[in-house]
Order: structure tokens, then C-alpha cells, then sequence
């Protein structure tokens, strides 16, 4: 795959476990973002093929990636909010547009979800009149109102107070829990993004190396004690005690 | 020599598929007419975006080309002595010619440019990306309203262009030359034939209307996600539809017959 003249991915070969958490690592200009549109269908690969519960989405045109995009959320860097619209037609527009409720339920569902980011009062902003972590806030809602199986994140955590970074932490742990969501995301943030994942995916040279927190803690693969350094291999390793602590 | 013909292979093929795009684009916007949901709302949130803000230009446009078609006009018809004509070869000249030019032209720089700045803005920001993860057909949800707002508004403004114009030469032929007023309204209503002159004025500005639709919205989908995209995307728009504008005029001239 490659963006412009630069290629990104020469070799990557990675399967993701339904119902998993999965955090994409690795330095600046890898690719995790881009690894979130192919998932997404949004942008094809230059060959090979990309599978979503066992459907290829090369080889679908884009009237047929429609169906399999309802199965799946996604949180943009950005936001990606409609500045046309205010944020309750915003949050509001996947039950709008693909299911029958009445005014009154999308409504009701809206105010859920917003409550849900610790959002109160805002449907009548517009996105301009939003602050950067209202905003994302406000993007999360609209990426799981219609409770999406999968999950596409792109730094959930970016541009969040810690009060508000907890939250978001918690929901999507909630929803992981509860709805069994599959959870793929790109996070500098590594403290909470490491308390959800249970595989992370290294991109690295083309490729990804793949494993559980405790795999990548006590491994001596060079691309992966590089990356995470001393330090990240010692807070792996203590937050996989804690975890191990806590099932126990 | 190989170089030149190589280059001209590489312009002409990028030219055909670019063409091509632009066909197929325009297939997928009239193909999402039928399409449910109606988009009702958008469609006349874009109507008021694109005719009702552009109604103020057109007007004072109209009304200062009619002040200078009656003042030129008057002047070189007086010279002959057939200053009395003036109102039928304003009204002729208008209503065939250059109201629906003029306001095509007008609106290209009002809202055409306008409208692909909104869809390059929003493709730059993702939000286009985004209504395709909801499963939205960006074509159906941004351009198609936005592509029949302007082939529905563009008769009205040039309506609006030739009634703004009529006034304008009449204020300067009649109440600053000295015409009869009765003069000038009767070789108007005498030399313009309904059929055939508004009925031409009308499909013309229809199909101003229609191409400066597609091309406004194929440019604001098809730049690039980033600023300099979006400039370059809008003049674009603006140089490639006044062309358009220009040889259609011609093509339904002589199709006409005049």
C-alpha cells in the first residue's frame, strides 16, 4: 500500500479477534491511520486484501462496503463532524438516516449517548462552537449511537482532560464488556490504551509484529523493545501483574 | 520528438479520463434523484444558499448592464434616427443572449465557486469520509441538492437578471433620454415572442444551471484533501464552467436556428 510515491505497507499480514481490543503502535507516518481506512473500506490496497467477517472488501463496490459499514463506528482524528449541522442532527444522523425511530426515540438516544461522554446542553451547538475535547467527545457519540459491532479509532484519547480520558476509558470498556464490541484504535495515550488492549500490533518497516500486552512485556524481538524502550517494557509488565492480580 | 507526442498521449488520456470521471459523476448525481430519502430540506437550504444570496448581485448586476445597454444603445439608435427601437433590441439582446450568460456567468463566481470550496472544505476535513463509515452516499447527501438547487435557481436569478435589466435601460432611455415610455413597453412586448425567445432563454439557463451544478460539486469531490486543493479546485470551477457556459450558449444558438 502506498500513499503518493512513499510506499507504507509492503508485507503486513494481521488478523483481529472478534470481540477483541486492539491497539495499533508504532512511530509517526507507519500507517495506523491508514490501517483504520482500509478496515473501514474508505481506502483499498494496492494488492492483497483486507477481510471483514470474512468478506473481502476489495472486491466490493462502494453501494455494497454500505453494508458492511453498518456493522462498524468510527472516530476520526478530527472529529469529522458535520459543520453544517448541530451536534444533536449530528449524533442523530446514523438513526436518521438507517433506522425507523420516531423523532422522539432519536432524541431520546441522542441525549443518552451525550450524557454517556459527559455531554449535557450542547444539541444546539454547531461544531465551531465546540472546544477540541467537546468535539471529540461529541464525534464518539455519533461513532457508537447505533452500537457498531466493530469499532475504528483513531486517537480516542487525544485532546482529553484526564477527568474526561477516564470516561471515554470507561465506556469503551463498558460497551467491550456488554455489546462484546471489537475495539481497533491508534493512541499516544498509553496508560489508559494499555489498560484496554488485550493484542497490540507494532507497524514497523512495512510489516506489524502482533501479540498480547505480556507477549510484547517479555519479548526480545528488537523491533518491539526499541519501540516500547525500558521503560514501556516495565509498565507492560506491571499493568499484566495488576490485570493477572484482578481476574484472580 | 518522441518526448513531445509522448507528453501530448499522456495530456490526451488524462484529459479523456478526467472526462470520464466527470460523465460518470454526473450519472451517479441524476442516478440519485430517485434514490429515497427525498433530501427535501437540503435541497432548499441549498436553493436559499445559492438563489437567494445571489438574488442582491443579480440585481444590481441587471440593473446597471440594462443602464449601459440603454445608454449605448439609445445613443447609437439616435444617430439613425431609430432611437424608438431601443426597447425591442433590449429586450431582444436580453432575454436570448446576455441574461442568461451574464447571470450564469455571475452565479459561476457567486455560488459555484462557493459550493465547491463547501465540498472541498468538507472533504479536506473528512467529513465526507465520515458519511461514507455511516454508510451515507456522500454524492447523495452533499452534491445531488446542491447540483438541483442551481439548475432550478438559475432560471429564477435570470428572471430576475432581464426583469432588473428591462428597468435599468428603461430608467435611462426614458427618464433620462427623454423616450416614450409607451414607445419604449410596446417595441418590447412587440419584438420578444414567448415561445421562442424566453422559451430559448429559459433552456438555456436551465442547462447553465445543470452544468455549473455538476461541475461545482465534481470539483469539490474530486480535489485534493488539503488547502492549496480546495484554491485550486475553485478556480476551477469558475474557469472550467465559464467555458462550459460559453460553448453551450453557442451549441443552443445554433441549434435554434436563431
Amino acid at each position: 500500500m502506498a500513499f503518493g510515491q512513499r510506499q507504507v505497507f509492503s508485507d503486513l499480514n494481521c488478523r483481529l479477534q472478534r470481540g477483541g481490543t486492539h491497539l495499533l503502535l508504532g512511530g509517526s507516518g507507519v500507517g495506523k491511520s491508514m490501517l483504520l481506512r482500509m478496515i473501514g473500506g474508505l481506502q483499498r490496497p494496492d494488492s492483497g486484501e483486507v477481510l471483514v467477517g470474512g468478506h473481502s472488501l476489495a472486491e466490493r463496490t462502494e453501494e455494497e462496503l454500505w453494508q458492511i459499514r453498518m456493522r462498524i463506528g468510527m472516530l476520526f482524528q478530527n472529529g469529522a463532524l458535520l459543520d453544517a449541522m448541530t451536534v444533536f442532527e449530528n449524533v442523530g444522523l446514523p438513526l436518521r438516516e438507517h433506522t425507523k425511530s420516531s423523532e422522539e426515540e432519536i432524541r431520546e438516544r441522542v441525549a443518552i449517548v451525550l450524557n454517556a461522554v459527559g455531554l449535557e446542553g450542547v444539541e444546539s451547538l454547531r461544531p465551531r462552537e465546540l472546544s477540541g475535547g467537546m468535539l471529540r467527545r461529541v464525534a464518539f457519540a455519533r461513532a457508537i449511537v447505533r452500537e457498531p459491532e466493530i469499532l475504528l479509532c483513531d486517537e480516542p484519547f487525544s485532546g482529553l482532560d484526564p477527568l474526561n480520558v477516564s470516561r471515554i476509558e470507561a465506556l469503551l470498556m463498558r460497551l467491550h464488556r456488554d455489546l462484546g464490541l471489537t475495539i481497533v484504535m491508534t493512541s499516544h495515550h498509553m496508560a489508559s490504551s494499555l489498560r484496554m488492549a488485550d493484542q497490540m500490533i507494532l507497524l514497523r518497516d512495512g510489516g506489524c509484529v502482533a501479540g498480547t500486552p505480556e507477549a510484547f512485556a517479555d519479548s526480545d524481538d528488537s523491533r518491539i523493545t526499541e519501540f516500547l524502550g525500558a521503560d514501556g517494557r516495565a509498565y507492560l509488565a506491571r499493568q499484566s501483574e495488576i490485570q493477572a492480580g484482578s481476574s484472580a | 520528438m518522441t518526448g513531445a507526442v509522448r507528453a501530448l498521449g499522456a495530456r490526451s488520456t488524462e484529459l479523456i479520463t478526467g472526462l470520464g470521471r466527470i460523465a460518470h459523476f454526473a450519472g451517479a448525481v441524476i442516478a440519485s434523484l430517485s434514490k429515497p430519502p427525498s433530501r427535501f430540506h437540503f435541497f432548499l437550504r441549498a436553493l436559499y444558499n445559492a438563489g437567494v444570496l445571489s438574488a442582491a448581485l443579480i440585481c444590481l448586476s441587471g440593473f446597471t448592464v440594462g443602464m449601459v445597454l440603454g445608454l449605448q444603445l439609445y445613443t447609437t439608435l439616435a444617430r439613425f434616427g431609430a432611437e424608438e427601437g431601443l426597447g425591442a433590441v433590449v429586450g431582444l439582446s436580453l432575454i436570448r443572449e446576455l441574461g442568461p450568460v451574464l447571470t450564469g456567468l455571475l452565479v459561476t463566481g457567486r455560488a459555484g465557486s462557493a459550493i465547491t470550496a463547501e465540498i472541498g472544505a468538507m472533504k479536506a476535513t473528512e467529513q465526507l469520509d465520515g458519511l461514507r463509515m455511516m454508510a451515507i452516499d456522500p454524492v447523495h447527501f452533499v452534491a445531488m441538492p446542491r447540483a438541483i438547487a442551481l439548475t432550478v435557481a438559475m432560471p429564477l436569478l435570470n428572471a430576475l437578471f432581464i426583469t432588473l435589466s428591462f428597468a435599468g435601460a428603461y430608467a435611462i432611455g426614458v427618464t433620462v433620454q427623454g423616450l416614450d415610455g409607451g414607445i419604449y413597453m410596446s417595441g418590447l412586448e412587440n419584438a420578444v415572442r414567448f415561445g421562442e425567445d424566453v422559451g430559448q432563454s429559459l433552456i438555456k439557463s436551465l442547462v447553465f444551471g445543470l452544468l455549473l451544478g455538476l461541475i461545482a460539486t465534481y470539483k469539490g469531490h474530486a480535489c485534493a484533501p488539503d488547502s492549496a486543493g480546495v484554491a485550486r479546485a475553485t478556480t476551477s470551477t469558475v474557469v472550467t464552467a465559464s467555458v462550459c457556459i460559453l460553448i453551450a450558449d453557442y451549441m443552443i444558438t445554433a441549434l435554434w436556428g436563431v
